[in-house]
């Protein structure tokens, strides 16, 4: 009878809060001797200290932290790993330099690797050494992910890359890329046959990062560029044209975590703080309808937290949580700009809401296209329905 | 929740498979399949699972009534079940023992006042009482000089204007004029007209979200079978996202109904910052998905779900008209905004993530 979505009230356990008060103590500290500015959400992703900053993280076992132990992780749970996602992001904490890695290369590599790359490529992640860009889109292919044409070609011993990979965000600053290449031509039964995911070590010879700059002012997007670049045997993450059996999972991890409706969140934040203790009723309801709303996506996406924790694949509520949370935080922006359309300006600089406003406003056009559009997740929810 | 926790709610919808099945009832020539119905439910005691075996109930649990309720919503139940659960529950907190037949309760709008006069008679006027004209008792709560008190009354003495909410279900106002209780008691400490509205908000929540699920179900299967330009209309692209968008609005409901309904089997204090987010945040959220949710589900069946003879108007009018029931979510969401505000901006994350 039932399309049968299930969003249980899953709570976080007493370990999860613990660990929130370590992680906000830690913050603080990190705040205090200036790592990162929490109030300048532009400058802090910047941070130069950001490289140091993941290996603090690391340190405190923080990387990685529910990976199997044997690669170096901690084996911690998935709801454990929530609190101190969310709890970084409210901060605006550099964490980009390691979080690709943290939240989706790793696992992957986990899932596919050979114990080779295991060995060599996991402990490094969970130290806060290396980072990771998932090098996917191509200039003629971004959501027909299966349309990509970079060549892996086979050679003695490895793979030959030819071809470009675009907006692969972070290439730049990466030492490895998790990139998807075509080893055969795709089948008349199967147009997704053909795709191989591989590790790719960003230093090889033939590979060159081109710079995009972002209309945000955000620096990510990258071109990269691959001219016979050489890929060995022991890179090749799964089964060789088979990439299109793996993808699922991985995105079900990426899908619907509190990074992806709270990269506005700041906004919010100092609308409250704009509107101070007694506002007006029409700010007032705008403020507890932003907050219903904001909780209600929280207690959803804890909950498909709950349900990877219990070991399930909760694609369509994980593409769910992710189609409701990116268009939530890119409005987010519009609506406090609304709310805030009366409020006494003091005169001189420009107040902080204005400039956490302008810079959200610039970077919402993203939000509903990176990781997955949203035309794409609603097609992942319509199958899931039984509609196709 | 464990395993044995939904057997009330699998004996609830049970019944009401068999004795509310919606095409059934929007078929019926007349009332009579009301009373079968409600038999059966009372038999089961499930009309009363919040009040105890030794008060006239079945001592069921919070959640499994919170169940029940979800039950009632998929349903899009046309007898005062919730109304009746509800009158019980007020009744208990007075260590009240519950009458035998259909209860409203009342005030159910957060500014209206049942006045306890000094001779110890209720007067005021409460608006848009469910099913009150339906009802054999009333469960109030009445303000006096001393504070809050809970009152057990007769239907037939209290006066009505009679009017109907959006799905045609009696939705009266009462008139109380010098009032005698059949029973009364004071509240207990701290609980307050606030209390009342925040449990009737969490019953309309979980009673929007099973009705959604419904809709939902339906309309997939609606849009699975009907053809239009020689194809399902469910292989349309623009009909897809549609309904991702209701399935988006379903899931919403369901986790803010859920989640609140989990506070709340745990008995915490309604005035509690983190209680009345999850409350107002779940009656807040519900509403929205079932504006948004109704509007698709009517677009998506076409003319054909426009009509009386097909349900969906069964389900759609009653998530409507259950938005204004218990505060309205305009109401809950200038309650919340002021309490966030008060509270200050650096308090708003560590009360969101305190839940």
């Amino acid at each position: 009878m039932s399309s049968a979505l299930t969003f249980d009230p899953i709570r976080l356990p007493e370990t999860c809060q613990i660990l929130r008060r370590e992680a906000r103590a830690f913050l603080a500290e990190e705040i205090a001797k200036g790592t990162f500015d929490p109030n300048n959400p532009r400058r802090a992703e910047e941070s130069a200290h950001a490289k140091e900053f993941a290996k603090r993280v690391a340190a405190k076992g923080w990387i990685g932290m529910t990976w199997p132990k044997k690669y170096g992780g901690r084996e911690r749970s998935f709801l454990e790993r929530y609190v101190l996602t969310e709890e970084f992001r409210v901060a605006n904490a550099p964490t980009r330099i390691y979080f690709t890695a943290d939240r989706q290369s790793g696992p992957t590599i986990i899932r596919y690797g050979t114990e080779t790359i295991k060995q060599d490529i996991l402990p490094r992640i969970v130290k806060g050494e290396i980072s990771f860009c998932i090098g996917m889109s191509e200039p003629g292919s971004g959501s027909d992910l299966f349309a990509a044409k970079t060549k892996a070609t086979k050679v003695d011993g490895g793979y030959l890359i030819n071809g470009t990979k675009i907006w692969t965000s972070n290439a730049h600053q990466s030492d490895y890329m998790i990139g998807l290449f075509r080893t055969s031509a795709p089948t008349k039964e199967n147009r997704r046959h053909g795709l191989t995911n591989f590790v790719v070590d960003m230093k090889t010879k033939g590979i060159t990062c081109n710079q995009i700059r972002q209309m945000s002012g955000q620096r990510e997007f990258n071109e990269v560029v691959f001219q016979d670049a050489f890929i060995g045997d022991d890179y090749v993450l799964g089964e060789i044209d088979g990439a299109w059996k793996q993808a699922t999972t991985e995105l079900a991890y990426e899908r619907s975590g509190p990074e992806r409706f709270l990269e506005t969140y700041y906004v919010l934040t100092e609308l409250v703080r704009a509107l101070g203790p007694k506002p007006d009723t029409r700010a007032a309801e705008g403020v507890g309808r932003l907050v219903a709303q904001l909780h209600t996506m929280r207690r959803m996406s804890v909950s498909v937290a709950g349900m990877l924790e219990a070991g399930k694949e909760p694609v369509v509520e994980s593409s769910i949580v992710k189609d409701i949370g990116t268009l939530w935080e890119q409005d987010l922006p519009s609506k406090v700009r609304t709310l805030s359309a009366f409020i006494e300006q003091d005169p001189g600089n420009q107040p902080p809401l204005a400039k956490r406003l302008a810079y959200a406003t610039k970077v919402a056009p993203k939000l509903t296209i990176q990781g997955g559009t949203t035309e794409v997740l609603r097609g992942i929810i319509a199958r899931g329905l039984g509609l196709r | 929740m464990g395993e044995s926790d939904h057997i009330v709610a699998e004996a609830a919808e049970k019944i009401l498979a068999d004795l509310a099945d919606p095409q059934t009832v929007n078929s019926a020539k007349d009332d009579s399949w009301k009373a079968k119905l409600w038999s059966a439910l009372e038999e089961n005691g499930l009309t009363l699972p919040w009040v105890a075996e030794n008060r006239g109930g079945s001592g069921a649990s919070l959640a499994e009534g919170f169940e029940v309720l979800t039950a009632a919503g998929k349903f899009a139940l046309a007898v005062p079940l919730a109304e009746t659960m509800l009158a019980g529950w007020l009744l208990s907190q007075a260590d009240i023992a519950s009458p035998v037949g259909a209860m409203s309760v009342a005030p159910t709008h957060p500014k209206d006042k049942i006045a306890l006069n000094l001779d110890g008679t209720l007067s005021g006027r409460a608006r848009n009482v469910p099913f009150a004209r339906e009802a054999q008792h009333f469960a109030l709560l009445a303000q006096g000089p001393k504070g809050t008190s809970i009152a057990l009354v007769k239907a037939s003495n209290c006066r009505r204007d009679e009017d109907v909410n959006l799905a045609g279900e009696p939705l009266d106002s009462l008139i109380l004029d010098k009032v005698s209780p059949d029973k009364i008691a004071p509240a207990p400490k701290g609980f307050d007209q606030t209390a009342l509205m925040l449990m009737g908000g969490v019953v309309r929540s979980l009673q929007i979200a099973g009705a959604l699920q419904t809709m939902l179900d339906r309309t997939v299967t609606y849009a699975n079978e009907r053809t239009a330009f020689e194809r399902k209309i469910s292989r349309f692209q623009a009909v897809q996202h549609n309904l991702a968008r209701l399935a988006g609005e379903v899931a919403a409901a369901t986790a803010a109904a859920g989640s609140a309904a989990d506070t709340l089997s745990g008995a915490p204090a309604f005035d509690d910052d983190a209680t009345y987010l999850e409350a107002t945040a779940a009656k807040i959220r519900c509403a929205e998905a079932a504006g948004t949710g109704s509007a698709i589900a009517h677009q998506v069946h076409g003319a054909i779900g426009f009509t009386e003879e097909h349900v969906l108007h069964r389900f759609t009018l009653r998530a409507l008209g259950w938005r204004d029931d218990f505060g309205n979510e305009s109401y809950w969401a200038v309650e919340l905004g002021n309490r966030i505000s008060a509270r200050g901006a650096d308090d708003l994350w560590p009360l969101v993530a305190s839940r």
